[in-house]
């Protein structure tokens, strides 16, 4: 049968600032039939985006289609001009951002902009089009399908956009679907949700898509066969399952082991030494500070927690969980409002003002995106050498030799001490960003998200680093994620957050076995799996979890407006206590039996 | 300049620009040099009574004509560019100093101090800058000290929003964060952390500051109120030739010529030199 899709030798160039063009995508060649999905995956830079634009005859700004062809159905696109573009994008391809929220056009309702390429192309009128969008709303499993329409897009949640946006994609029955990372930006939970129903759309339409993202797991529940693409050439092609039994390029191979983080070994020995870190009651949050000393939007509620000498404790939740501020509260740098934060045996003052520079020195933070952490008008040796200098009085040829000390320490060359921050890669500032915390010799290392905007194989480099950091040096660390895979492969312990509240502690080995907090089975199930069938068989996706998590209550379990097991009359009249359950874990809920 | 890589602009647009480029900075360090170096260059003494008529035009010999005095009007512009570029750059410099160093420490300190700073300047702003200056001069005395402060303190509230502004951004970002909570004092913040990365957009505010104290100046002085006679800036030109206005003299356009040279010239050398910066991004 012929491929619906059919791209040849495909070659686009970009300008540079400096000089000449450069060739972004190297003679790319790959084809879909009719009702199958082809997956683009690489790292950031590997052409992925720019294929799947191309697609639509579309090349970003300072970007050209240099050569090949671009075949769908009987249309060669790189042949069209504006006119016969304007007819194909929208109506033959469409295309699914990423950031539903950007996407969007924030003062108007979604109706108006869900109908509007039926309309522009004058495939129906308008009665007809509501008809049909609420009919995809549907498909979509989007909740109040008649009514979401008249709502603006700030008034719907993040996962719900995303769907709302391949209605939008959907209503002029296009021949092929471009997926540009529809779920990256979207927490687990959500995602699984909105990965079904895509699934079913594809099903039931029989549509033809290209489906681009960076999760090895994510793409194997959609795609037929998956294009593996690195610095713009086709490194394999192969069908899913052939791909994820048996890769056959070796690049291929290392993002398979990185997209399953292998389980670090943790330096600590088994003994229980006094707590580093003792955390005790402690409530935060944002706003004016009210009559009852508490400010006016509560993040962090009650909290409890303790880190052991030299153990590793994994902090996990959605977004909008507080698990930033934990960290921020426990550095000082956003006053708790209760509660107290002790290090080794010493209570710390809330604020940085409160504390003594020692004390300053022995907690360091490590921010998510090294991009906004380092100082880009700084040179490296600067960035580093700063906190020599300000907490050990270290100059010239001593701070120096430290300096090269540190980076030796985090895998750098020598040679980017005099470099600007911009002129190193993803992988190379977050090194950099680990030297400058380690150059203050702390006790205990707060990373928030470092892997996080990383590529996969790179952010797997990074988290051998952090395993070897702990080994060498006895570090401390509490490390914040969103993903439970990279949390399970270094953290000994693991702490659930959820709406501001610690709803699960537990050992890292704690985690495939014992009783869970419903939240915290939700979160497990929701990881994908490197299996093709995995979002038909995790319980997670049966769980008709719907909703956004409200605003931190008092009244009782947050989770309860979303929890399977919720008991009206007992769970949303009190909020649940921390208690053991079986499997070491202990768990803030009232529906599971103590241990 | 790599412009050439850029190669979207085609046709006579883009020759025209490219030209502007070039010239427009050209017309800048002009009158920047004859501000500083014009009394060497000047044919004859701006002050000196020349063997000529009134409102002469254009000769060999003056080459932009005499004022009402038969002076010679081309030594009297270039000694009026002194008076002219040198307040402003003086009040302009005054202003700006001032507004990043406030800026900056409203973003730094933040809290009562940003609010208290912030909506004293925004009442300051909402006074007509013309009339606010008339006053002062009025009340104080038309001496050059007197007009570079008038002129400072009118423009310190604009230069102080747009330079908090972007102070904030940038305090927003985490490589701020880490230096606070290293415990580094609210000046290291300010000069190590902050202003580096503020450097573009303080540069141009100050170029297109510069401009508004320029026309601002030169209206103060038309209205008799700035640079007072024997000395001349370009305002005080343009009013005290008006009578050579019904003889169609030069010596009535040529300051205003000057006047637009020099405000047009910054603006485009601004625009040149920051639109492409800022393109490329200020990451």
């Amino acid at each position: 049968m012929e491929p619906l899709i059919d791209i040849r030798d495909l070659r686009i160039r970009a300008r540079t600032a400096e000089g000449p063009e450069i060739e972004i995508v190297k003679g790319v060649s790959f084809s879909v039939r009719r009702g199958e999905v082809m997956g683009l995956i690489g790292e950031s830079g590997s052409g992925k985006t720019t294929i799947a634009l191309a697609t639509m005859g579309y090349a970003r700004y300072g970007c050209r289609i240099a050569g090949g062809t671009i075949r769908i159905g009987e249309t060669e696109v790189t042949r069209l001009d504006g006119k016969g573009l304007q007819q194909l994008r929208g109506r033959k391809v469409a295309y699914i951002a990423q950031s539903a929220a950007a996407s969007f056009n924030p003062s108007r309702p979604i109706m108006a902009q869900v109908i509007e390429s039926a309309l522009i192309h004058g495939l129906m009128d308008e009665p007809a089009a509501r008809e049909k969008a609420i009919g995809l709303f549907r498909a979509m499993a989007i909740p109040h399908p008649e009514t979401i329409g008249n709502r603006y897009p700030h008034q719907v949640s993040g996962g719900q956009l995303q769907r709302l946006m391949a209605a939008m994609a959907l209503i002029t029955d296009p021949d092929v679907v471009i997926f540009d990372e529809p779920t990256t930006a979207l927490d687990v939970t959500t995602q699984i949700e909105v990965l079904k129903a895509f699934k079913e759309a594809i099903r039931d339409r029989n549509t033809t898509g290209i489906y681009v993202t960076h999760d090895l797991a994510v793409i194997a529940q959609i795609a037929d066969s998956i294009t593996v693409l690195r610095h713009g050439e086709v490194q394999e092609i192969a069908t899913t399952p052939a791909l994820l039994a048996s890769p056959a390029h070796e690049y291929s191979r290392k993002l398979l082991a990185a997209a399953e983080p292998a389980l670090r070994a943790s330096p600590v020995t088994g003994e229980t030494s006094a707590p580093l870190l003792r955390v005790s009651g402690m409530s935060a949050g944002y706003g004016l500070i009210g009559k009852d000393g508490m400010p006016a939007v509560l993040v962090l509620r009650d909290i409890e927690l303790t880190i052991g000498r030299g153990h590793a404790l994994g902090v996990i939740g959605e977004s909008g969980c507080g698990k930033s501020t934990l960290a921020r509260v426990i550095a000082g740098l956003t006053p708790a409002s209760r509660g107290t934060v002790t290090l080794d045996g010493v209570d710390l003052a809330p604020g940085i003002a409160g504390r003594s520079r020692e004390q300053l020195r022995e907690i360091q933070l490590v921010f998510q995106m090294a991009d906004t952490a380092l100082n880009p008008k700084v040179p490296i040796d600067e960035i580093i050498g700063r906190p020599l200098t300000f907490f050990f009085g270290m100059k010239g040829a001593e701070r120096e030799r430290r300096v090269r000390e540190l980076l030796d320490l985090t895998h750098l060359p020598a040679s980017v001490r005099d470099r600007l921050p911009g002129d190193l890669s993803g992988g190379q500032k977050q090194r950099v960003n680990f030297a400058r915390a380690l150059a203050a010799q702390p006790k205990l290392l707060l990373c928030d998200e470092v892997t996080s905007a990383l590529d996969t194989v790179v952010a797997a480099a990074i988290l051998d680093l952090m395993v070897e950091l702990r080994r060498e040096l006895g570090l401390t660390t509490m490390f914040i994620s969103h993903d439970l895979k990279t949390i399970r492969a270094i953290c000994d312990d693991i702490m659930v957050l959820y709406s501001g509240r610690v709803v699960e502690t537990m050992p890292a080995a704690a985690l495939e076995t014992g009783h869970h907090h419903p939240y915290a089975g939700l979160l497990l199930g929701s990881v994908p799996a490197l299996r093709t069938d995995w979002l038909e068989t995790t319980p997670a996706a049966s769980l008709q979890v719907q909703g956004v998590p409200p605003a931190l209550s008092s009244g009782g379990c947050a989770f309860f407006p979303r929890c399977p097991r919720a008991e009206p009359g007992l769970c949303d009249t009190a909020v649940p206590p921390l208690r053991p359950v079986p499997g070491g874990i202990e768990a803030a809920c009232f529906r599971l039996d103590a241990a | 300049m790599n412009s050439a890589t850029f190669s979207v602009h085609r046709g006579p647009m883009a020759i025209l620009a490219r030209l502007s480029r070039m010239i427009m900075p050209a017309i800048v360090l002009f009158w920047l040099a004859m501000a500083f170096f014009g009394h060497w260059v000047a044919p004859y003494d701006p002050a000196g009574i020349q063997d000529a008529d009134l409102f002469e035009g254009m000769s060999r010999k003056f080459w932009l004509g005499t004022d009402y005095f038969g002076r010679d009007m081309l030594s009297r512009i270039i000694a009026g560019a002194r008076y002219t570029v040198g307040i402003s750059l003086m009040a302009t410099s005054l202003a700006v100093t001032a507004g990043v160093l406030l800026g900056l420490a409203a973003s730094a300190i933040g809290g009562f101090f940003d609010t208290a700073i912030s909506r004293f300047l925004d009442a300051l702003i909402s006074i007509p800058s013309k009339m606010f200056g008339l006053v002062l001069v009025a009340a104080l005395g038309a001496s050059i000290p007197v007009l570079v402060l008038t002129l400072a303190v009118i423009y310190l509230p604009g230069c102080y929003r747009i330079n908090r502004s972007v102070a904030v951004n940038v305090a927003a970002l985490d490589f701020v964060a880490v230096a606070r909570a290293r415990g580094e004092s609210t000046f290291y913040i300010m000069i190590r952390e902050i202003l580096p990365n503020m450097v573009g957009p303080v540069l141009a505010d100050f170029g297109l500051r510069f401009i508004y104290v320029v026309l601002l100046l030169s209206s103060l002085s038309f209205l008799g109120l700035g640079v007072q006679p024997p000395e001349a800036d370009w305002g005080s030109l343009v009013r005290e030739n008006m009578p050579g206005l019904p003889y169609g003299a030069p010596a009535v356009i040529m300051p205003a010529i000057a006047i637009a040279s020099l405000t047009i010239a910054v603006n485009l050398t601004i625009d040149s030199a920051f639109g492409r910066h800022a393109r490329e991004g200020i990451r």
